[in-house]
């Protein structure tokens, strides 16, 4: 079976000299969720933004299903992986909510009914459907990351990525966010400093470090082993005793 | 589409005006405004009557006299200027309630207050009746450049976060002490100023990667929205064409 996304080599510089990836192999399997921990600067950010070639790698290749990515494929691999942004101002920059949710099937060519089915179909899939109407400015933040979500899924991807989703979320918008990450069927990759989070929804976890992969195996596993994780600067909440944690 | 929070200076109502398509009502607003703009100082007629069907579109679209007088305050900074004009224009001069006035300041003076009321007049209805981002929809489809309608459209989603932004470093800069009052302690504010240009510049390069991730290739797409019918042309042409025939009248007059 083909693997959902598939990483290889990847190496990256940004024009000032500085390596941001370097020779980075993933494979994820359809349906996995998969938690990219690491540190500020690990490039975690940089890796999401490769994956729909919003940046171009020096080196490696990166395939999605049996595409690999290409100056020809680059469309389509946008529209298969999603990429939710960590700042949801970033990502909605349309005046409204329904707007900003068509802008993407728009680009691929959907009008008229077709368009706002999509919309619709995009909008009740994250709870979001009353928000249609509003400008994304006078949004909560909660809001605001599920009016960013349904903007991705709008286009239906086959993988998501969330850059930082929880960051800037209260409790309620956090939990709230958490169980529709639980409840879509879709391959999902979590970049997050939120421990407990990637514990609770991914079952694997990749530890980034430098720009390299230094850590890949199931998510308990890896939060129990306290030494890795101050290595890499990831610390559990205080109180969260990696004891307990389910394996 | 309407915003859920209207924009201050929107009414929100159901009227003729509300319900026309943004292009129409744009297009009719500006050949409006041109008509005025061209029509010669000493036709007082023509005013009034500019004045009359201003009076009759505010009543269409059910906005308050009052709403659209108190806007009206935006051009205060031009009546004063016209109010001094009598005074200061050069040349011959006349007696008005014993003060020495220049005829032809008399005439600027009027032509700023009347061709100025009624050009803001305008652009209040047309806020006052359409949302925001239907007016860049219609700047769209009146074929304004795309360039210039999609940074007015930024300009507009992201100014209230700018200004967000800049009120949080002024209240740093505050809690450390920093209290303006002479030129030379100006520095800070060119500083975060600065700042500002350098944030907001890598906003931008955030949006632009958001967009690109979503099939962005350069242009905006075609969201659908209703485009006017021969309907929304008929009911509008009434203004531009009084405008027309007034202003055309005017001229031929004088």
């Amino acid at each position: 079976m083909t693997a959902a996304l598939s990483v290889s080599q990847l190496s990256f510089s940004y024009p000032d000299g500085h390596a941001a990836l370097s020779d980075v192999n993933i494979t994820i399997e359809t349906g996995q969720r998969v938690a990219v921990l690491g540190p500020n600067g690990a490039g975690k950010t940089t890796l999401a933004l490769h994956l729909n070639g919003v940046k171009t790698a020096d080196t490696g290749t990166i395939c999605v299903g049996d595409t690999t990515l290409s100056d020809g494929t680059v469309g389509e691999i946008r529209r298969r992986v999603g990429l939710v942004f960590q700042d949801s101002n970033d990502q909605l920059f349309m005046p409204t909510v329904g707007e900003d949710v068509a802008f993407g099937p728009a680009n691929l060519g959907l009008k008229g009914s077709d368009l706002d089915g999509r919309v619709a179909e995009a909008l009740h899939a994250v709870g979001a459907t009353d928000l249609e109407d509003r400008a994304p400015h006078h949004l909560s933040g909660g809001e605001r990351r599920r009016a960013a979500i349904a903007g991705v899924l709008a286009m239906r991807p086959d993988i998501l990525v969330l850059d930082e989703p929880t960051s800037g979320l209260d409790p309620a918008g956090r939990r709230e966010l958490i169980s529709l990450l639980q409840e879509l069927p879709i391959t999902q990759i979590v970049i997050t400093h939120d421990l407990p989070m990637a514990l609770e929804l991914c079952d694997r976890a990749i530890i980034m470090d430098a720009g390299e992969v230094v850590a890949d195996g199931a998510t308990s596993k890896i939060l129990q082993n306290s030494e890795l994780l101050s290595q890499h600067r990831l610390e559990l909440p205080f109180g969260f005793d990696p004891a307990t944690l389910r394996t | 589409m309407g915003a859920g929070h209207a924009h201050a200076l929107f009414v929100h109502e159901h009227s003729k005006i509300h319900h026309l398509a943004p292009e129409a009502k744009l297009a009719a607003g500006f050949v409006f405004v041109v008509a005025v703009a061209i029509t010669p100082r000493e036709a007082i007629w023509a005013f009034v009557i500019y004045w009359a069907t201003l009076l009759a579109v505010i009543r269409i679209a059910k906005l308050r006299f009052g709403f659209v007088a108190a806007r009206l305050s935006v051009i205060v900074p031009f009546v004063l200027f016209a109010v001094f004009l009598p005074f200061i224009a050069s040349g011959e001069k006349v007696e008005v309630v014993g003060i020495p006035m220049s005829p032809d300041g008399l005439w600027a003076a009027w032509n700023v207050l009347a061709k100025a009321s009624i050009g803001a007049s305008v652009s209040i209805i047309l806020a006052a009746t359409t949302e925001l981002p239907d007016i860049i929809r219609g700047m769209e489809r009146l074929k304004v450049p795309a360039v210039m309608t999609s940074i007015a459209s930024f300009m507009i989603r992201y100014l209230e976060l700018i200004a967000g932004e800049l009120g949080r470093m002024r209240v740093a800069m505050t809690s450390r002490g920093y209290d303006p009052r002479w030129l030379w302690q100006a520095k800070p504010i060119a500083a975060s100023a600065g700042a500002m240009f350098v944030r907001s510049y890598e906003r931008g390069e955030r949006v632009y990667d958001a967009m690109l991730s979503r099939g962005y290739t350069g242009a905006m797409p075609d969201l659908g929205h209703r485009r006017a019918g021969r309907k929304d042309w008929l009911t509008v042409v009434a203004m531009p064409a009084v405008g027309i025939t007034v202003a055309l009248t005017a001229i031929g007059f004088t």
